[in-house]
């Protein structure tokens, strides 16, 4: 019925074959943050978050503490030479508090409770040693948790995003509007520091919902309308702009009836992540790879999904995984285009030999593609199904695997089934010499 | 299960025609003699003409007095099951072969009566006439109204199988012995009580006289007695002497258990021993000293029911007196106690002698398969801590259902009646004692838990473990009794533990949180492996046929062995059998401590001397027998039904280490395999093991056999819906019908493995739509189709996580899972298989199950498979070695392959899980496609 690509059954590159359920929240888990190799914390609307170990799925700490929903998580480790890293997570609540946690204890470290809206973000600035928290103003933060500066109230909507930019500047999304602040050393005192209004970018036509930083020179920002903005990191200059090339770039004669069915929803980049080459946003259904030497999209797959993609992770490996709220998760591989008369011959074939099984439909893909403008397409290499709503943000482990939040109030942890039973032997033999008893009671 | 008798009895006559094809005639001198009762035209599995009885029974028997030797009652309590037997006549039987050394009297060195605390004897006895045979447990109760206090009874197992007797003698002797012990516990107390109110009668009966001396004495002044005084002075001189043997007495029958304390490491559960051992001087004191001051507040104060009575100085004759009954002599708790046991008995002992035999073994070896047994077997046998207590010491599972029978019975006034036993019992004992009960209590525990620990090493513990759980419970409750009966009385507060009367129920389950901690570590069953090598031969364990004349060639025979130095003791029990007894009741005022009154010679029929064979008992070893029972070629060799076919191999293992000469046993198992079916057909087939739980178990595996030979009979695809179980994909069965689904699933759950040591992955009926995380649960699912807006949502659901699952449509009769192509489910499930009995083949898909395990151990616990030899080694070659392993070694083939790596990962998983958290339940699953097959 829709065009979404599909995989069949065999998924030979898919290497998550086990899977853990990690049950715990009462509501939908929206933020899944790493706090170190092997442990990560999920924060979600009941307010409540849990630490997790990664490799065994073993619920470390269950941290209350909100009263409402959390939005927004971010991990504060400290790096003092003096003393051992301490791992902390700072949770903003809709209660208008941000909670310090320890990691290690599990405890609640301080408790900050005197703003005025909603902190809609939080950032940390390791190299200042300074955190900002984001809401209709903004605020400057120590360790300690003393307040060293705020702005006057912005607007009522507040800022939705925050990120890091070089010169002690941070780039704020507030509405349609783009708000470069940079952080002043005080005059005074050797602690304190200004916040300053420089610069203000209008040139979003809606709401941006994605900022993401690229490199020290570069970070992208994304609005609902699917207007996609490179800009300088230094000056603040815009380096290119795709308004609509959505739309553009791709031919009209693939799938014109998509097209005609665009709404607003369907082109809002609604997450964007990185490489050093590319920009990988998550558009409506779709993935779109933008490739920044280039100025112009080389691979997209226009209906990823069935539903709109939530979040969008570069894997090392050229794989890429996206999630939707049509609660699945796909991994594809960004694979450089053959030649192209060759290309056919395949994809033809396939379709005639795969109607049945539909599992090499994944070679579709590449007839979907533009002929001639992007020079690489993204194959679906494996999907994992099994959250029963929307999935929210996942985590990507490395070895350990995947963890993948949802609105069905779970956790799964995704893993490499032949690395699970190999490790699980090695804990065998080792118990077994441990306990001594090689020769069993058989 | 390891192997089935089951299958033993419907493959035999298949093997029986091959082998008899197959291999050269035997040599005339081994040739096998025909059925011996084909001639009248029976066939080998009816009732063997000899006995009378249909099926297995115990009898009761005591030796009385006044009639003789007399039946009590049967277990079960059928005039059907006794048929024509005589029960007189073989009352008399059993009751002449009493070899109890168990004589109360004046032994020459002592100055009044002496209870003789004798061992139970054991013995078998056979009636090749009456076509019986019998396990005789002889003991002996204490009555003071008795000749000599004391009263012999016998319990026999009456069976028409000698093989079975002999087979399950060690079996027989200790369930026997918790019986009796819980009969004599019963007993003490009883006595003790009497002998209480009988010293308040003659301390009474002492004061009256006394004061009639007095005034005597008062009205007589003339300097000289007359024959009236002398004779007052002589009634009051005897009674004297009288309460001083009965004290006496009582001491004796109080410090029974320390007595046996001494000679090993025996472990009392009385109260009254642990505190009698604690402070036995005080005990003296009590008793001993000056008996009438103490003896008088003492013991008025405690019973203030109980009205002294003048005792005449001579007594009744002894033929006038009505003889107590067993439930008197052993107040009723104890006494249902008991009947509870051994109806236990007679369930746990039912059946034939090949299926008692094969369910030993195949327990015995699964409790060593401690790592892979948890995959298919059943949970609540896997749940059982000691785990050949299921059907050894029953005892032990059965006493929470006697305990509610017990409590939910506890209002009647029958209990009440017997709360004076409990009083005494507690009473007696200084209150300073209590406290030192508690300090006993630790060191008790300690060892407890050092039997737990040996539990796997020694036989000799699981009994001294069951004995301890019937131990507790006697102990508790007796103490609880005594309290609440004790609420009125004046020493209500010298004890500590003082709950009100409350209602039984609410009793009992104080009474569980007390035994659960296990405060008494007690037994009740001195079986024989509990005493001392030397202590064996004093209570002797004899086999006896009786002599016929024309008989004596085909008796048993047994090879007499005796322990070298055991020849003292020997000895000693027959100059016990030497001594006489002496009716102190009948005594009583009598001048001459001294009257003997020779017994009639009971068990010394001079023809036993050869015809009585001791065996001394020997432990039972389990683990050894376990490891040597070649019980692979057990099945073919009793399914011959020429019957003569040497049993030596066999029967050797499975009796163990018994000293029991080859040739009888030979001539035993020709008769046995007839005699023995003979047993199991007249009553249910399949022997039903011992408690309820048991055969609802019995029953369910019979039908899920059952259901599962109709499903592969009836679905073509039945072998990938299996391989799907096997491999842990879940099934779903997706169907209208509850029933139909429900059946379905019954049938496919013997397949299914179980994840951990819970109950299994079966979930029989859903009707909510499936998540992910029920696949994590469950491996068997009965789902509802429903023709509604939810039943689509159902579907979806199903349709969205088909990945995950294999799908049987039990209303159009598809299924959709992946291919399988290999060889193992062929065997496990063929459609042309001639087994008709669903608990066969149910049998059958163990044992195959049970090789799968073996073969999925083998894999998980090779090191090289799974890790790498040298460091520098890639990961290549291990997988190399691993694929060659599975194909090479174990004979795997394709999707087989999956199926062992399956259950490895469960090994695996359940070995390395902490003890402490549960494991974390993971879903393992394969990308492969799904086909879809139909009728």
């Amino acid at each position: 019925k829709s065009s979404v690509q599909t995989i069949g059954e065999e998924q030979i590159q898919n290497p998550y074959t086990e899977l853990l359920v990690l049950k715990g929240h009462q509501d939908i888990v929206r933020f899944l943050v790493q706090i170190d190799d092997c442990r990560f914390a999920s924060a979600g609307d009941d307010g409540i978050i849990f630490l997790w170990n990664a490799q065994t799925g073993e619920k470390l700490f269950e941290l209350h503490g909100h009263t409402h929903k959390i939005t927004a998580i971010a991990p504060f480790s400290s790096s003092d030479a003096s003393e051992e890293k301490k791992h902390l997570i700072l949770t903003a609540s809709a209660d208008r508090t941000v909670i310090v946690w320890d990691c290690t204890s599990g405890r609640q470290v301080q408790k900050v409770s005197c703003f005025h809206s909603t902190v809609k973000c939080l950032t940390v600035l390791q190299r200042l040693d300074v955190w900002l928290s984001g809401g209709s103003d903004l605020c400057v933060w120590n360790r300690k948790l003393d307040l060293l500066c705020k702005t006057s109230h912005l607007t009522d909507a507040g800022i939705s995003a925050l990120v890091e930019l070089p010169k002690n500047c941070v780039a704020a999304t507030v509405g349609k509007e783009l708000v470069i602040f940079r952080l002043i050393a005080s005059d005074d005192g050797s602690e304190g520091w200004n916040v300053l209004e420089v610069k203000r970018l209008v040139d979003h036509q809606d709401n941006i919902l994605s900022l993401v930083s690229v490199n020290d020179l570069t970070f992208v920002t994304g609005s609902h309308v699917g207007e996609l903005i490179v800009w300088d990191a230094v000056d603040w200059t815009k380096q290119a702009c795709e308004c609509n090339f959505w739309d553009s770039s791709v031919p009209p004669d693939v799938q014109p009836e998509i097209k005609l069915s665009q709404s607003p929803n369907e082109t809002s980049v609604q997450h964007l992540t990185s490489d050093e080459e590319c920009v990988f946003a998550a558009v409506g259904k779709g993935i779109y790879v933008y490739n920044l030497q280039m100025k112009r999209v080389i691979a997209c797959q226009r209906t990823a999904h069935d539903s709109s993609v939530l979040h969008i992770e570069k894997l090392p490996n050229r794989q890429l995984i996206s999630c939707s709220e049509d609660g699945s998760v796909r991994i594809w591989e960004l694979r450089e285009k053959q030649q192209l008369p060759a290309e056919l011959v395949p994809t033809g074939f396939f379709n005639m030999w795969g109607f049945g099984r539909a599992s090499k439909q994944a070679n579709q893909a590449a007839k979907k593609m533009q002929d001639n403008t992007p020079m690489y397409f993204l194959e679906l290499v494996g999907d994992l199904i099994g959250h029963s709503s929307a999935v929210q943000m996942f985590l990507y482990f490395g070895e350990l695997g995947l963890a993948t939040c949802s609105a069905d109030h779970l956790i799964i942890l995704w893993k490499d089934g032949e690395r699970e039973s190999r490790l699980r032997s090695l804990t065998l033999f080792q118990k077994l010499a441990q306990n001594g008893d090689f020769q069993l009671k058989f | 299960m390891i192997s089935a008798p089951d299958v033993v009895a419907f493959t035999r006559e298949e093997e029986l025609e091959d082998e008899l094809c197959s291999e050269p005639p035997l040599p005339e001198e081994y040739s096998v003699p025909l059925f011996p009762f084909a001639s009248h035209g029976a066939n080998p599995w009816a009732k063997v003409a000899g006995s009378k009885f249909t099926r297995d029974f115990i009898l009761i028997s005591e030796f009385s007095e006044q009639v003789g030797p007399q039946p009590l009652l049967t277990i079960p309590d059928d005039a059907k099951v006794s048929g024509t037997f005589d029960l007189n006549y073989f009352s008399l039987r059993i009751m002449s072969v009493d070899y109890q050394a168990s004589f109360v009297g004046h032994p020459p060195s002592s100055a009044y009566p002496k209870l003789n605390f004798v061992e139970d004897s054991k013995v078998v006895l056979g009636d090749s006439k009456e076509g019986a045979f019998a396990y005789v447990h002889h003991l002996t109760l204490y009555d003071l109204e008795a000749r000599g206090f004391v009263r012999p009874f016998c319990m026999a197992y009456i069976s028409a199988d000698e093989h079975k007797i002999m087979q399950q003698f060690q079996e027989l002797s200790a369930e026997f012995s918790k019986a009796s012990e819980c009969l004599k516990t019963g007993n003490r107390k009883a006595f003790a009580n009497e002998l209480e109110k009988k010293l308040k009668d003659l301390d009474y009966t002492r004061t009256v006289l006394h004061n009639e001396t007095e005034i005597q004495k008062k009205a007589n002044d003339k300097g000289y007695y007359t024959t009236q005084a002398i004779e007052k002075a002589n009634e009051l001189a005897s009674v004297e002497k009288s309460i001083i043997e009965h004290q006496d007495l009582l001491k004796q029958i109080r410090s029974y258990p320390y007595r046996k304390l001494k000679e090993s490491d025996f472990h009392p559960y009385e109260p009254e021993c642990a505190l009698g051992q604690a402070n036995a001087g005080c005990g003296q004191d009590l008793t001993a000293s000056d008996p009438a001051e103490p003896g008088e507040t003492h013991l008025y104060a405690h019973v203030p029911s109980y009205t002294p009575k003048l005792i005449k100085a001579k007594s009744a004759k002894c033929f006038d007196k009505k003889l107590k009954t067993l439930e008197e002599l052993c107040d009723i708790y104890f006494f249902t106690q008991t009947l509870d046991q051994l109806h236990q008995i007679e369930r746990t002992f039912r059946g034939d002698v090949c299926y008692l035999l094969t369910d030993q073994i195949s327990r015995a070896l699964l409790k060593q398969q401690s790592v892979t047994n948890f995959l298919f077997e059943d949970v609540p046998f896997l749940d059982e801590k000691p785990p050949e207590k299921q059907y050894r010491g029953c005892r032990g599972l059965s006493q929470d259902a006697v305990d509610r029978k017990c409590s939910e019975e506890s209002p009647a006034p029958k209990v009440v009646i017997s709360l004076g036993a409990y009083k005494s019992s507690v009473e007696c004992v200084p209150i300073k004692m209590e406290q030192e009960i508690e300090d006993s209590q630790e060191p008790k525990m300690t060892e407890s838990v050092t039997f737990e620990h040996q539990e796997n090493l020694d036989y000799l513990d699981a009994d001294i473990k069951g004995s301890i759980s019937s131990g507790e419970s006697i102990e508790v409750l007796g103490t609880e009794k005594s309290a609440s009966g004790l609420t009125k009385s004046e020493s209500q507060a010298s004890l500590p533990v003082s709950p009100s009367p409350q209602a039984g129920r609410s009793k009992v389950g104080s009474r569980r949180t007390i035994s659960e901690d296990s405060i008494e570590v007690l037994s009740t069953c001195p079986s024989e492996s509990l005493i001392p090598e030397d202590f064996k031969a004093s209570y002797p364990s004899a086999i006896n046929e009786e002599p016929y004349a024309d008989d004596e060639e085909g008796g048993l025979r047994f090879t007499p062995k005796l322990n070298p130095d055991n020849a003292d003791e020997q000895e000693d029990v027959s100059k016990q059998e030497n001594l006489v007894q002496v009716d102190s009741s009948c005594c009583i005022g009598k001048e001459s401590p001294n009257f003997l009154e020779p017994l009639p010679d009971l068990g010394q029929k001079p023809c036993d001397e050869d015809g009585v064979v001791r065996i001394p008992p020997q432990p039972y070893r389990q683990a050894e027998q376990g490891l040597r029972g070649s019980f692979g070629g057990f099945p073919s060799h009793d399914g011959i039904s020429g019957g003569f076919l040497s049993y030596e191999v066999d029967s050797r293992y499975l009796t163990g280490s018994r000293e029991v000469s080859k040739s009888s046993l030979d001539e035993c198992s020709d008769s046995t395999s007839y005699i023995s079916s003979a047993a199991s057909t007249c009553s249910d087939r399949t022997p039903s093991p011992a408690h309820p739980a048991c055969q609802a178990k019995e029953r369910h595996k019979k039908k899920a056999g059952q259901n599962a030979l109709r499903f592969i009979r009836q679905y073509p695809f039945a072998h990938p819906a299996i391989y799907s179980l096997l491999s842990g994909r879940t099934l779903i069965v997706l169907g209208e019908e509850e029933a139909i689904v429900k059946k379905l699933v019954t049938a496919l759950s013997i397949f299914v493995p179980n994840c951990g040591v819970y109950a299994k992955p079966v979930k029989h009926w859903v009707t909510s739509p499936l998540h992910v995380v029920d696949f994590q649960k469950w491996k068997l699912i009965g789902l509802q189709r429903m023709v509604s807006p939810a039943g689509v949502n159902v579907l979806h659901a199903l349709s969205r996580y088909s990945r995950y699952v294999s799908v049987l449509d039990a209303d159009s009769k598809t299924l959709r899972c992946p291919l399988y192509k290999g060889t193992l489910v062929s065997r496990l499930a063929d459609h042309r298989t001639q087994i008709k009995r669903g608990s066969t083949y149910y049998m059958h898909v163990q044992s195959i199950l049970t090789q799968l395990c073996s073969k999925a151990f083998l894999f998980t616990f090779c090191h090289h498979l799974h890790l790498p030899i040298s460091e520098r080694e890639p990961e290549e070659s291990v997988v190399n070695r691993r694929m060659n392993f599975l194909k090479l070694q174990l004979g795997l083939a394709n999707e087989d392959i999956k199926i062992v790596q399956y259950l490895a990962e469960l090994l695996k998983l359940q070995y390395i899980q902490e003890p402490g958290q549960g494991v974390n339940p993971l879903l393992r699953f394969d990308y492969v496609p799904s086909f879809l097959y139909k009728i």
